[in-house]
């Protein structure tokens, strides 16, 4: 197993002048997030939150406007200063950085990526795809290198010399994620990237993503009100409300497992088709005999219920769910039709 | 008769503002005049120098400057508009008062500058710095320039330096508020983005605020220079020469005739550096952008055409 790049523990992040005092009131009597407010005047943003990402991991952080998840991203770079808890970023204790490291970590380890794209207006696409090269003094040659490479890895090698208010929305958060990318950090943080664009550009963008990130490989935290988004891209996702995870786990297990009625609601309206696997529906099988009565039909362990749906519109009877050549269980019609239900 | 009493209170006493306001100077001006002397000298250097310069360029050198830089920034026509006022002005006699009055604002101007822009962006970093500033900004606006003409003369004495001093007075105000509201109005998103990406403060304001603020802060310096126009005739009271000191000698002596030239001579300068300012603000896309167009461009259109022909000609020579 690789070690987690990103580890965050115990993150506390209240916003008020009296935010210490607040955060020992919670800590000793257990106020609640409005009882705070009334007595503090202080904004509960983020309620001792601990996850860890691994190395090339996507980890999706889903949750509602006001549930604290762009608070908690930005605590990853240390935009935002936590009330407690500590940040592991890289192996660097991220709250011990002295300034200038903790510039040098912004600039070369973690690349950010902003929901309103936040390009210069006055910089060439070039310039701002190079701004992280350029704040640590990397030389011109070099940075229009780097920049020009980064925006062929995005498909806008012919716009560097554009600005920005003379691309699309989708263009201009391309040369955002080839801007993020362009110190080829370990770390990229997105927050809502692909929010503000239209649906179908939404779905262009969401692939090229995953497309890219199997390529680069970087670990990546990503944040998203739409659980849609979240499961077609996340290794892991973490249900967010009022400031806490409600749930963290892999798209399956968030979809057929909900912890609690919230994540339910959410969870209702996913097609499962692409998503759940043949394992989780099949009726298991203990013994070899039943083998005889199988018709030919298999899937893999690990196939989705829509290969499986696929199959049956081939073959009627039972299909058979094999898991390193060895038969583990049967899925009947019945069994079909419950697992699409859920 | 004293009346003296709950109805009436103001009849019981007075607070002797008026003299502590006189003491007090009086003794600024016995023990501190060497210091406000020093003061004086920078002011004094750079509008000696600048009014020499200006008094001594041919008029014809000026209009062509004129009309070269109005052209490249705007257009020609408001270049040839800019040309024909300036005719204007020297026709009607009033061409060395103009170029005096010039001087006189252009110098307020570096120093309102070279004083306004540092405290607007020192006043975006420190909110008490703003909150002090504010209310000095809002007297040095409203309190009538004749009331700190007085105090100026006895502690700088009278000519032109204490009256570019007075305008810079008068005049700063803008240049400050607008250079901390442009960069108070630079998203904070860009703001965010830059630090994300390892900036340091300094980057922060030279590669985003500043530029992106820079429209706005013109803004503030077309505001400055306007109200340093206004100011050139209040202050040839004090002895400040040029068109203000026609108008003010027109009023004494009531020759209209005077009186007008003078104030034409002030709102042609007017029009010339309100335009030339406002083209400045323009925002602008590409740093290189300016230069596409006007006579820059005209030139190097000039020079890629001279040189193919060359080559032309020593391609001919060979055959």
């Amino acid at each position: 197993m690789t070690n987690p790049v990103v580890q965050c523990s115990g993150i506390w992040k209240i916003f008020g002048n009296k935010a210490k005092q607040a955060l020992h009131a919670i800590r000793e009597q257990g106020l609640s997030k409005s009882d705070v407010l009334k007595q503090y005047g202080a904004v509960t943003a983020v309620a001792d939150v601990s996850f860890s990402v691994r190395e090339g991991e996507i980890f999706c952080i889903m949750g509602l406007s006001g549930s604290g998840k762009s608070t908690l991203i930005r605590h990853i770079n240390r935009l935002v200063e936590p009330t407690d808890g500590e940040i592991i970023v890289a192996g660097r204790n991220v709250g011990a950085l002295s300034n200038s490291q903790l510039r040098a970590l912004r600039s070369t380890s973690v690349g950010m990526v902003f929901q309103n794209m936040a390009l210069l207006p006055h910089r060439s696409v070039q310039d701002n795809v190079a701004l992280s090269l350029e704040l640590r003094g990397v030389g011109k040659a070099q940075r229009m290198d780097t920049a020009k490479e980064k925006l062929k890895l995005v498909g806008l090698e012919e716009w560097g010399t554009r600005f920005p208010d003379e691309l699309s929305g989708g263009m201009k958060q391309r040369v955002g994620l080839a801007r993020a990318m362009a110190a080829d950090p370990e770390i990229l943080l997105m927050d809502e990237p692909f929010s503000a664009l239209d649906p179908l550009i939404r779905r262009q963008l969401q692939q090229q993503f995953l497309e890219l990130s199997k390529v680069v490989r970087k670990t990546t935290v990503f944040i998203t009100h739409d659980l849609d988004e979240a499961i077609r891209l996340g290794t892991h996702i973490a249900i967010m409300k009022d400031g806490r995870f409600v749930q963290v786990g892999t798209p399956e297990e968030i979809v057929t497992e909900p912890a609690d009625e919230y994540v339910a609601d959410f969870v209702k309206g996913i097609s499962r088709l692409e998503l759940v696997t043949a394992r989780k529906i099949m009726r298991p099988i203990a013994d070899c005999s039943t083998m005889a009565h199988h018709n030919g039909a298999t899937v893999a362990a690990t196939d989705k219920i829509g290969a499986v749906i696929e199959l049956a519109t081939h073959h009627s009877g039972d299909i058979t769910v094999m898991d390193d050549n060895r038969p583990v269980g049967m899925i009947s019609r019945r069994d079909l039709l419950l697992g699409i239900r859920g | 008769m004293n009346g003296c009493g709950l109805l009436n209170p103001f009849d019981c006493g007075k607070l002797p503002l008026a003299s502590w306001v006189s003491e007090g100077l009086g003794w600024m001006v016995e023990n501190y005049r060497p210091f406000f002397q020093t003061v004086k000298a920078p002011f004094d250097t750079v509008l000696q120098s600048l009014t020499n310069f200006m008094t001594t360029v041919p008029p014809t050198l000026v209009i062509l400057v004129v009309m070269l830089l109005t052209w490249q920034l705007a257009s020609w026509r408001l270049a040839a508009a800019l040309v024909a006022i300036l005719l204007f002005v020297g026709f009607i006699g009033v061409w060395p008062e103009t170029m005096t009055t010039l001087s006189i604002v252009l110098t307020a101007l570096i120093f309102s500058v070279a004083i306004g822009i540092p405290l607007g962006i020192l006043s975006t970093r420190s909110e008490l710095l703003y909150a002090i500033l504010r209310p000095i900004l809002d007297g040095m606006q409203t309190i009538p320039a004749f009331v700190y003409l007085v105090p100026v003369v006895m502690l700088f004495g009278i000519g032109n330096v204490p009256g570019v001093i007075v305008t810079v007075i008068f005049a700063v105000a803008p240049v400050i508020r607008l250079t901390y509201l442009g960069i108070r109005q630079v998203s904070e998103e860009v703001n965010e983005a830059m630090r994300a990406f390892g900036a340091t403060d300094r980057q922060l304001l030279w590669k985003a605020q500043l530029p992106l603020a820079l429209p706005t802060i013109m803004a503030g310096v077309n505001q400055t220079l306007m109200m340093s126009l206004s100011m050139v005739v209040i202050a040839s009271m004090i002895a400040v020469g040029g068109l203000g000191q026609m108008v003010l000698r027109g009023i004494g002596r009531l020759d209209v005739g005077l009186a007008s030239i003078g104030g034409l001579g002030i709102v042609a300068l007017a029009i010339i550096l309100d335009r030339i300012t406002q083209a400045l603000a323009q925002p602008r896309k590409r740093p290189g952008e300016i230069w596409e167009h006007g006579p820059a461009a005209a030139l190097q259109h000039a020079i890629r055409l001279f040189r193919p022909s060359r080559v032309n000609a020593r391609r001919l020579d060979r055959r």
